[in-house]
């Protein structure tokens, strides 16, 4: 079942910008890309952990701000030579409004 | 028979009718209400008729004759008041009813208007009908007038271009970025902005309207946000549309962003119909033609009881003006498993792009050649599998079916008189001949034949040339290019961005044929410099192209929190500063102070959301950021020198600090660090600094070029001045010389190994004219940059060093 949380306005995020959003189980990044789409992924690089959100955006891919790893941002799949991958969590924006599906990771945290 | 009645006689009421009268013509006894005072017109032809391409006669679809001849009764000029759905009556503005079997809701939209203080003066107008545009060709006949378009879209620009057209002086302010933003991408905005502007309309992108201003009832400018005042006699707004659902709602019809129709265009009551863009079907609404025309097919059926099925399609938009050849359809965002295919012709302002996903196209948008775009539309419309086609399908129909393009085999196939170089007409016959005469290499072809001199964006082609000629013996050149979305080295680019005037990071990509769309996180950062630094005036700051430690004004640690480091200009600070920076490393529990090893004090791990808040605290203190984590400068080392020295022999904490109070704020290609010793026992270590400052009797010895990090570099020595104002000087215009020059990320040593100190000097110390120009356009430059970001970004960007959200404050489930 899918479980909607508005989150903000989209405007709150600037084009190729990233925002976090604060969960229990730890920080979400949530990515809007040049052309307004939306993306959550975990905010820890599997590599050393680094912010995703405070990385380069361009594409659907972010860059480490660490460590320049690049993921895709919809499959969370680190590319090229790097190998490793973030959670992705369902995101949609509608009437300018950014909601995220988190229902993943509350079962995460209950595990 | 039944009785029709129809409210609203638009583009998609009128092709219903048509369909219903060809079909039946004897089925209903059919009344047309319609606002305008006339019957149906080609709505969409009205930008040609402001331009002066076609008149008014030309776009009328139905006139008086054919209602006649097809017995429909019309009732222009009169509006519609009211639906009584109890008696089945519509009400009219006069009072009059009418009774209805059937009733035909078509009321098309109405222009948005901003609600901006000023938007009723008189002058303030929409774009939606004849009496619109009539009033744009009036007031373009006023000898001198201008024109303000407030909507970078569709109908803005063709309003801007029909307005310039008829001699007005025109600007068009559009909010977004890029114009045209919901149609297009930023490339072939870009494109299609030049393309206006060529025109002379100017156009502003990025644009807040704040209020229209007026004089005696009627407009006389725009005000926006920024304090800009743009004088207007006219001022056209073309912001959206909103479906017209007034009579809908009142009439207690299911009614959300439009009226609810289902697959049969039938709306909450089986005998009220709806089609146009006043109808909201599966949760869409519309605004171009064409799905509109496939209502009122259906429409049409259904009230002849036949059975349609209204399904919603693909839609592709073009721009009606002139010359302005643009076409876009489908979805062209990123996304999983989408492939961009991306071509780009710079000569000919042309570019390409198709979206793939799961060997289908999805998207396309292309600027300058649309002459495939209907071929691509076809095949995003039908989802056809183009697996076969893949490599030669941005090329279009003509191509396909062909073997494989080999870029190789193409080169080595073009006839001697094809053209390779178009800035220099030079073709590949000559090409050959320089090559049989001993050119060997780029250089050398370019040196005798000029091909690729000018531009560059044959460049590659050159080399291919070479390739196929020579054979085995040709060698491509060692230079890298900047990263995989181009082949042009830095030093190609930073020319081309100064010879072609490219100001932006999508006139840079365009022009240079960038193979991504909006580049990687290798090439941003880099052109995002260049730019800034060619172009300080034009150009703005892109943000989200810088690495995180200058997007946060903060280095980030291997955490992910962040070090802040205040300037302490020349070394030198005071108690009050310190107990600032106590006091600020108290209250934010930052777990480590430490004296940097550049004369300053680092406070190391604080919080990302904490960091306006510290800043805000130290900027209270007369403390501003001291740039440690940017490509600019960075720190001036001094010693005690004369105040305290025994052997001090000048100034040089005071020359230190103003050395510093000239340069900071500047970003440079690499990190910028500076020192001054008072006397050669040189305590400040100057002479391992990008500039060294030796205090000698006679004067001050400036050295360039040295570095302490993972290369040890001693300064070579750039002169020897008697004044402070001069070693002042000097310093500035060098800095200057290397932001204008010198590649990304390459610290002065490496760019002095590659251009030559003696170039340096020459362009330095040789030439007092060409020094004093670099100190001028290092001064413009500074009058945009020399700014603490930290007290910007506390005032003003605050919340984006905050979560958007926080959700750990939820009660718990
Ligand atoms: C804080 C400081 C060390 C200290 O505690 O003293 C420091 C810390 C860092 N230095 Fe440094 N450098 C510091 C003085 C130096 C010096 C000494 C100096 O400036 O006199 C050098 C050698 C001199 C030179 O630059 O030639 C130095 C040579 C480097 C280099 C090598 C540069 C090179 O061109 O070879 C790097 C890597 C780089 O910039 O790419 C570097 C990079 C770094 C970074 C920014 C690494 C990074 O990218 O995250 C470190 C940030 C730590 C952090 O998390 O805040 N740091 N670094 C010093 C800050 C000075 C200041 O007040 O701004
Ligand atoms: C300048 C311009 C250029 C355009 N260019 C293009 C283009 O290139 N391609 C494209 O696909 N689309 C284009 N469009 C959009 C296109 O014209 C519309 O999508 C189309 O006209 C909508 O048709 P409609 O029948 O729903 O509404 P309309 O054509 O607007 O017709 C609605 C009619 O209902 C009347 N009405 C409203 N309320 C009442 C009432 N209460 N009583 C009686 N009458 C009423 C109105 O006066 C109006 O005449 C353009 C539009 C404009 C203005
Ligand atoms: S020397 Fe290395 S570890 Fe130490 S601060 Fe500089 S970059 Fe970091
Ligand atoms: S932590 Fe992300 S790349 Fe190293």
């Amino acid at each position: 079942m899918t479980d909607w949380i508005d989150i903000g306005p989209l405007d709150a995020i600037s084009p190729r910008g990233a925002r976090v959003v604060k969960t229990r189980a730890g920080c979400v990044a949530v990515f809007r890309t040049g052309d307004d789409r939306v993306y959550a992924l975990d905010n820890t690089c599997p590599h050393r952990g680094g912010p995703l959100a405070e990385g380069i955006i361009h594409g659907a891919s972010v860059t480490c701000p660490l460590h320049n790893w690049v993921f895709d941002l919809e499959t969370g799949i680190a590319k090229g030579a790097d190998s490793g991958s973030v959670a992705t969590h369902p995101a949609r924006v509608e009437d300018g409004r950014i909601y995220l599906d988190l229902s993943q990771l509350e079962s995460r945290k209950a595990a | 028979m039944k009785k029709l009645v129809v409210i609203g006689a638009g583009m998609a009421s009128g092709r219903a009718l048509e369909h219903l009268l060809e079909a039946a013509p004897d089925t209903y006894e059919i009344t047309l209400f319609n606002a305008e005072p006339r019957g149906n017109y080609n709505r969409i032809m009205l930008s040609p008729v402001l331009s002066g391409e076609k008149t008014y006669e030309e776009i009328v679809t139905h006139d008086d004759a054919w209602y006649v001849a097809n017995g429909v009764t019309t009732r222009f000029g009169e509006k519609v008041a009211r639906i009584d759905r109890d008696r089945k009556v519509v009400v009219s503005e006069t009072g009059d009813e009418l009774a209805y079997d059937k009733l035909l809701i078509a009321t098309g939209s109405n222009p948005f208007i901003v609600p901006l203080p000023g938007h009723d003066l008189d002058g303030v107008i929409a774009y939606r009908d004849l009496e619109d545009t009539n009033r744009m060709i009036d007031a373009s006949g006023i000898p001198g007038a201008k024109a303000v378009v407030i909507g970078g879209g569709l109908l803005g620009l063709e309003a801007a271009a029909g307005l310039r057209l008829r001699g007005m002086d025109v600007t068009v302010i559009h909010i977004m970025g890029h114009l045209m933003d919901r149609q297009l991408d930023a490339a072939a905005g870009y494109l299609l902005r030049k393309a206006l502007v060529d025109r002379g309309i100017k156009v502003m992108c990025s644009a807040n309207s704040k209020e229209i201003r007026g004089e005696d009832g009627k407009v006389r400018a725009l005000l926006l946000e920024d304090g800009t005042e743009l004088p207007c006699d006219l001022l056209v707004m073309a912001v959206g549309i909103r479906p017209n659902v007034a009579l809908g709602k009142e009439a207690g019809l299911a009614v959300g962003r439009a009226i609810h129709v289902d697959d049969q265009m039938v709306t909450s009551d089986p005998d009220i119909l709806a089609v146009g863009e006043c109808v909201e079907h599966q949760g869409a609404i519309f605004g171009l033609v064409a799905p509109l025309y496939d209502q009122a097919k259906v429409v049409a059926q259904t009230l002849l009881g036949e059975d349609a099925t209204f399904v919603q399609r693909q839609v592709s938009t073009k721009l009606k003006v002139t010359g302005c050849d643009l076409f876009s359809a489908g979805d062209f965002a990123d996304g999983e498993g989408r492939e961009d295919i991306v071509f780009r012709d710079p000569a000919r302002g042309v570019y390409k792009r198709l979206v793939i996903e799961k060997d289908k196209v999805i998207g396309a948008v292309m600027y300058g050649d649309t002459a495939d775009g209907n071929w691509f539309y076809g095949l995003i419309k039908d989802g056809a599998d183009i697996s076969e086609m893949r490599e030669t399908l941005i090329f279009g129909p003509a191509f396909q079916g062909g073997a494989a393009a080999d870029p190789m085999a193409a080169v080595a196939a073009l006839p001697p008189e094809a053209e390779i170089c178009g800035c220099n007409g030079v073709c590949k016959g000559q090409i050959v001949d320089a090559i049989a005469n001993g050119a060997a290499d780029l250089g050398a072809v370019r040196a005798v034949t000029k091909a690729s001199a000018s531009c560059g964006s044959c460049t590659g082609l050159v080399e291919q040339v070479l390739a196929v000629t020579l054979g085995d013996a040709f060698q491509l050149p060692a230079s890298q290019p900047m990263c995989g979305c181009t082949e042009l080295t830095h030093e190609d680019v930073r020319r081309l961005i100064k010879a072609q005037e490219l100001k932006s990071m999508p006139a840079v990509w365009q022009e240079l044929g960038w193979k991504t769309k909006d580049g990687c996180h290798v090439c941003r950062p880099a052109l995002n410099f260049y730019l800034l630094a060619d172009w300080p005036l034009e150009y703005t700051d892109d943000p989200q192209s810088r690495f995180i430690n200058e997007r946060k004004h903060a280095n980030i640690q291997k955490d992910g929190t962040f070090s802040v480091v205040p300037r302490m200009w020349g070394g030198i600070t005071n108690p009050a500063e310190l107990r600032a920076i106590a006091d600020a490393a108290e209250k934010y529990d930052v777990p480590t102070v430490k004296v940097t090893g550049g004369q300053r004090i680092d406070l190391l791990g604080v919080k990302s959301e904490d960091l306006p808040f510290i800043w805000a605290d130290l900027n209270a203190a007369g403390l501003v950021s001291g740039h440690a984590y940017s490509k600019g400068l960075r720190t001036v080392k001094t010693c005690v020198g004369t105040d305290h020295c025994r052997f001090g022999t000048q100034d040089s904490t005071g020359l230190g600090i103003k050395l510093e109070k000239a340069l900071w704020g500047s970003w440079t290609p690499h990190k910028v660090k500076l020192a001054v010793s008072g006397c050669p026992r040189n305590c400040a270590e100057a002479t391992c600094k990008d500039v060294g400052v030796v205090c000698v009797d006679s004067g001050y010895q400036i050295g360039v070029g040295g570095a302490a990090g993972m290369d040890v570099k001693e300064t070579q020595p750039l002169a020897l001045v008697p004044t402070e104002q001069e070693a002042i000087d000097m310093t500035v215009a060098f800095v200057q010389l290397y932001r204008e020059n010198a590649k990304y990320l390459d610290r002065p040593y490496k760019w002095i190994a590659k251009v030559g100190l003696d170039w340096v000097k020459d362009q330095i110390v040789a030439d007092p004219d060409n020094r004093q120009a670099l100190i001028d356009r290092f001064a413009v430059s500074q009058s945009v940059y020399q700014k603490d970001p930290w007290a910007e970004h506390a005032a003003e960007r605050a919340e984006t060093y905050t979560p958007i959200a926080n959700l750990t404050l939820e009660a718990a489930e």
